[in-house]
């Protein structure tokens, strides 16, 4: 009946929820906070809760899970094409930006 | 409910099978030890793998400690060991730890029986001898504190963050407050993770030791001049909605539960019964890790799935649970345990975890899984790369240079 798209936040500090069905452009999220899907985003994949300047971390599970390549907008699909690991890579970059990754 | 029905061997641990291994020292007589165990009785089990008959030493020692862990896996109730008889790895030593816990052993060579159709004749009579003589053993009820339970995913996405790996993890730790042990590994999918997995270590030389494994690892990959992104996450996963290493790590640490690391052991080595949870240095290939931890002594593998893995043990029978709806509707037949209504709403982690926690135990006690019903067995063995080579000589492995 409702627009609503089901999806899972999994800590309070995240910036992007878990689709727990796909959904369409205009569909609303059924979680806390106002946010409408700006593209169609498939089961599983993530969406921004917020707007995310370029470098900034993306967060789930309460961590950084990479960051940001480019701007992103609350109810975009977050994933490869505007989110890179910090870790794991030859050139070290986004090294620094590896917020809370504990590297000694 | 916090006993099972397995085998007690003469060395005192308890297995879950009661399989005969027919295990090749090399590539050289992998299709011989199959072709062997084909003709044998439904219990014989080859372990063909692709390693060479020679190879630098430190490729020699871990092949050697996981043909010796896999043969004294206490679901292996008597082995035969082939070579073609110019393999280097030592044979008489692994055939020597079989005899040592109390399990009939034999060795066969190809050149000294004249050939593979020889060899074959003879290895057909000789599992069929093992066979006889451990048709005996008898299963009888065992505290869940001999259980070693290994954990593993496969063909993630992320539902594996979501369900299949906490509700798994809810199992675990059920287990090991009744006392067994549970390990889960695949080093590369620390990366990220470490941090809150090194909070979780019960002293401080165990996080020196697990951030070592770690930092190896990592730079193992970046000695390559590539880095781990290609593989990790995998295209599968990608496509399943995992983007980062980081991510995909934060999901995977999940399966092994909640309780304190009291320990990081190398790959393939002794996994310590009523130890808690244990972690393995692994590599991210689940077939080669799941294998290290049958080597290190596991006589259960719990392995989860988004996507959709099929892949068995020969010597330990593999749970699969999927967190999936659409894979546990299309692919059902291959899972043992459904994790997917965490998703769909209708059952809770708790609810879930104590199913899975109940298979692992009707697993141990004889009920057959999907792989196991399917012959589903596949095997390999880790070989250390030439870039792992150049790193793990020059540095001590941490478990020996740690404060252990």
């Amino acid at each position: 009946m409702s627009d609503d798209r089901k999806a899972i936040v999994l800590d309070g500090t995240d910036t992007v929820a878990t689709m727990l069905e796909g959904g369409e452009v205009g569909h609303s999220l059924a979680v806390e906070g106002d946010v409408e899907l700006a593209e169609e985003i498939p089961f599983g994949h993530k969406v921004a809760l917020r707007d995310h300047e370029r470098d900034e971390a993306v967060r789930k599970y309460g961590e950084a899970i990479g960051v940001a390549t480019e701007p992103i907008r609350a109810g975009e699909w977050v994933h490869t094409h505007n989110c890179d690991s910090a870790r794991g890579r030859a050139d070290g970059a986004n090294a620094d930006a590896a917020a809370g990754g504990g590297r000694s | 409910m916090n006993t099972f029905e397995g085998y007690r061997r003469g060395d005192g641990t308890v297995g879950v099978r009661n399989v005969v291994a027919v295990m090749p020292l090399s590539v050289a007589v992998s299709a011989v030890a199959a072709r062997i165990a084909e003709e044998g009785p439904d219990r014989v089990h080859a372990t063909p793998h692709q390693l060479a008959a020679d190879a630098p030493e430190a490729t020699l020692e871990q092949t050697r400690r996981v043909l010796e862990g896999v043969a004294t896996n206490p679901n292996v109730g008597g082995a035969l060991l082939l070579k073609l008889g110019t393999e280097a790895v030592d044979g008489e030593r692994v055939a020597d730890a079989v005899a040592a816990a109390g399990r009939p052993v034999e060795t066969l060579s190809i050149r000294e029986e004249g050939g593979t159709a020889a060899a074959v004749a003879a290895g057909e009579e000789i599992v069929d001898d093992l066979a006889t003589e451990t048709a005996g053993a008898r299963r009888e009820p065992v505290d869940v504190s001999e259980l070693v339970v290994g954990v593993e995913c496969g063909g993630s996405d992320a539902t594996s963050g979501l369900a299949s790996n906490p509700a798994v993890g809810e199992a675990c730790d059920r287990l090991i407050e009744a006392g067994g042990t549970a390990s889960f590994s695949e080093t590369p999918e620390f990366i990220g993770a470490e941090h809150v997995l090194a909070e979780r270590c019960a002293s401080e030389a165990v996080r020196e030791k697990l951030l070592a494994y770690v930092e190896r690892r990592e730079a193992a990959a970046e000695l390559m001049g590539a880095d781990l992104r290609g593989a990790q996450p995998s295209p599968g996963n990608q496509e399943g909605g995992l983007t980062t290493i980081e991510e995909k790590s934060l999901g995977a640490i999940a399966k092994g539960g909640t309780t304190p690391i009291r320990d990081v052991v190398p790959y393939g080595a002794d996994l310590p019964t009523g130890e808690g949870l244990v972690l393995m240095d692994t590599p991210g290939y689940d077939v080669e890790s799941v294998t290290g931890k049958v080597s290190g002594g596991a006589q259960v593998i719990v392995f989860t799935t988004g996507r959709g893995s099929t892949t068995g043990n020969p010597i330990a029978p593999v749970i699969k649970v999927c967190g999936n709806p659409e894979t546990w509707e299309r692919m059902g037949s291959n899972m043992d345990a459904n994790a997917s209504t965490i998703v769909t709403g209708g059952d809770d982690l708790e609810t879930v975890g104590e199913r899975i926690y109940g298979t692992i135990l009707e697993t141990a006690s004889g009920r057959r899984t999907a792989a196991e019903v399917r012959g589903l067995r596949e095997f390999a063995i880790n070989e250390l790369q030439p870039n792992e080579l150049g790193y793990f000589e020059g540095e001590p492995d941490p478990a020996e240079a740690g404060g252990s």
